[in-house]
């Protein structure tokens, strides 16, 4: 029932390979080069329009191979990259609005627990268009978290990493983000069928 | 409801980040609660939907290969000059600056060299020619003491064409500067000493050359710069350019 997971085998760039490669001529463009098109889908979440994508994009690369020569051996190449971009994303217009209501997202407190109601009937009537509506509808902080685990499928240490946070945070997070997206569903499932 | 606890843990479960433990006793849980379980399979839905909805941007071949090439270790720091046009552009500006250099310090020394050939005309012209009219060495020498921030030797002109007939102070670029003058037979020769550096005092030593016929050579000892000038032939300037340099190596 579990879903398979496969970063760490095919796309986590961490320690000896990153270490080896650095040796090589051209490792940045080897590392880097695989991770592009992902990137480019995940800064096109978050900044909303092509042009804003490609700048965000050109300026990760860039940043990152001028940092390389100081990317620390050992940590993660995929979840550094990202950062990267997330980083250069806030510091954009659109990311400085974005902020604005980061500021009250990890508050202390328990856990949301999604509610007893039945899902099931509302999940199964979810096409691509609503979930796309739903991630769009999101704010970016939960956008990103819910990308970074399902599209991305990284785990919760990479997940910290990339944002900046400890895993309890990443958790309670990815918490609140899947339940405010849950509900989005359900209230356009609701909405159809009124 | 002891499911609300199940499911509070139920997408770090799907998440695969429950420690061990834990995950055995989900496992256990959800094989005994449908309830449970059918909220699992459609969170599991969830996650594979958004996958497949989330994978949505695709940049351009262009973008990419944009990438590539601004990223490229190929790509050395200084490559670009070697392309030929550029190259070629660089040679331009480089062989415009060192022509534009020397054209200016040519110059530098025609200017001189005129506004010394006018100091000797504007001398001869002159009732008084010289501001102290002597033949003898050890009278025009003194001559200068306090006038000039300098000193200089004069040749012994015995058994030799030349004679002296006096000395004058002038000013050369806002500078004091000494003109000495001699004569051989009916020709007038200007000695002048300056002090300073070669660019403002046309370049560095010069024999034979003529401005608007006048016979021209100078040298530099000592910080100084000497040109004579004179209507006499180059030959005739060059002999009394013997003397006054033997008379600074005594």
């Amino acid at each position: 029932m579990s879903i398979s997971r496969i970063q760490e085998a095919s796309l986590g760039y961490t320690g000896a390979a990153v270490a080896d490669a650095r040796n090589v001529h051209g490792s940045f463009e080897e590392l880097a080069m695989p991770l592009f098109s992902q990137l480019y889908n995940f800064a096109y979440w978050l900044a909303g329009d092509r042009a804003a994508a490609e700048d965000l994009v050109q300026e990760t690369y860039m940043k990152a191979l001028k940092g390389f020569s100081s990317f620390q051996q050992g940590t993660n190449f995929r979840a550094w990259m990202y950062r990267i971009l997330r980083n250069s994303f806030l510091t954009t217009q659109a990311g400085l609005r974005a902020t604005v209501s980061l500021e009250d997202i990890d508050e202390p407190g328990s856990l949301p627990v999604t509610a007893g109601t039945p899902e099931s009937h509302l999940l199964l009537r979810v096409e691509q268009d609503a979930i796309r509506r739903a991630l769009e509808a999101l704010p970016v902080h939960h956008r990103e978290i819910v990308l970074l685990c399902d599209l991305e499928e990284m785990s919760y240490q990479e997940i910290g990493q990339t944002l900046g946070v400890p895993i309890g945070t990443v958790m309670s997070r990815l918490s609140r983000a899947r339940k405010a997206m849950r509900a989005l569903l359900t209230d356009r499932g609701e909405g159809a069928t009124q | 409801m002891n499911c609300e606890i199940w499911r509070g843990q139920l997408d770090a479960y799907l998440d695969d980040a429950l420690p061990a433990q834990e995950s055995s006793r989900m496992v256990e849980h959800l094989r005994a609660c449908p309830d449970c379980a059918a909220d699992a399979f459609e969170r599991t839905r969830l996650r594979r939907a958004t996958r497949a909805a989330a994978m949505r941007f695709t940049p351009s071949t262009e973008f990419r290969r944009q990438i590539e090439k601004s990223i490229s270790p190929r790509r050395a720091p200084l490559a670009f000059l070697w392309k030929p046009s550029l190259a070629l552009a660089l040679a331009v500006v480089l062989a415009v600056a060192v022509s534009a250099t020397m054209m200016l310090r040519h110059s530098a020394r025609e200017q001189a060299m005129a506004q010394l050939v006018d100091l000797h005309v504007a001398a001869l012209a002159s009732p008084n020619p010289v501001d102290v009219v002597s033949t003898d060495r050890h009278t025009v020498k003194p001559w200068f003491q306090g006038k000039l921030p300098f000193s200089f030797n004069l040749p012994e002109l015995e058994g030799s064409p030349y004679t002296l007939s006096g000395g004058k102070l002038v000013y050369f670029d806002h500078q004091p500067a000494a003109q000495l003058l001699f004569a051989l037979h009916k020709h007038a020769l200007s000695v002048f000493i300056i002090q300073g550096d070669k660019n403002t005092r046309g370049g560095s030593a010069l024999a034979g050359a003529t401005e608007n016929g006048f016979s021209i050579e100078s040298w530099r000892n000592a910080g100084l710069h000497y040109t004579i000038v004179s209507d006499a032939a180059a030959n005739d300037v060059h002999g009394l350019g013997e003397l006054m340099r033997k008379a600074e190596h005594p």
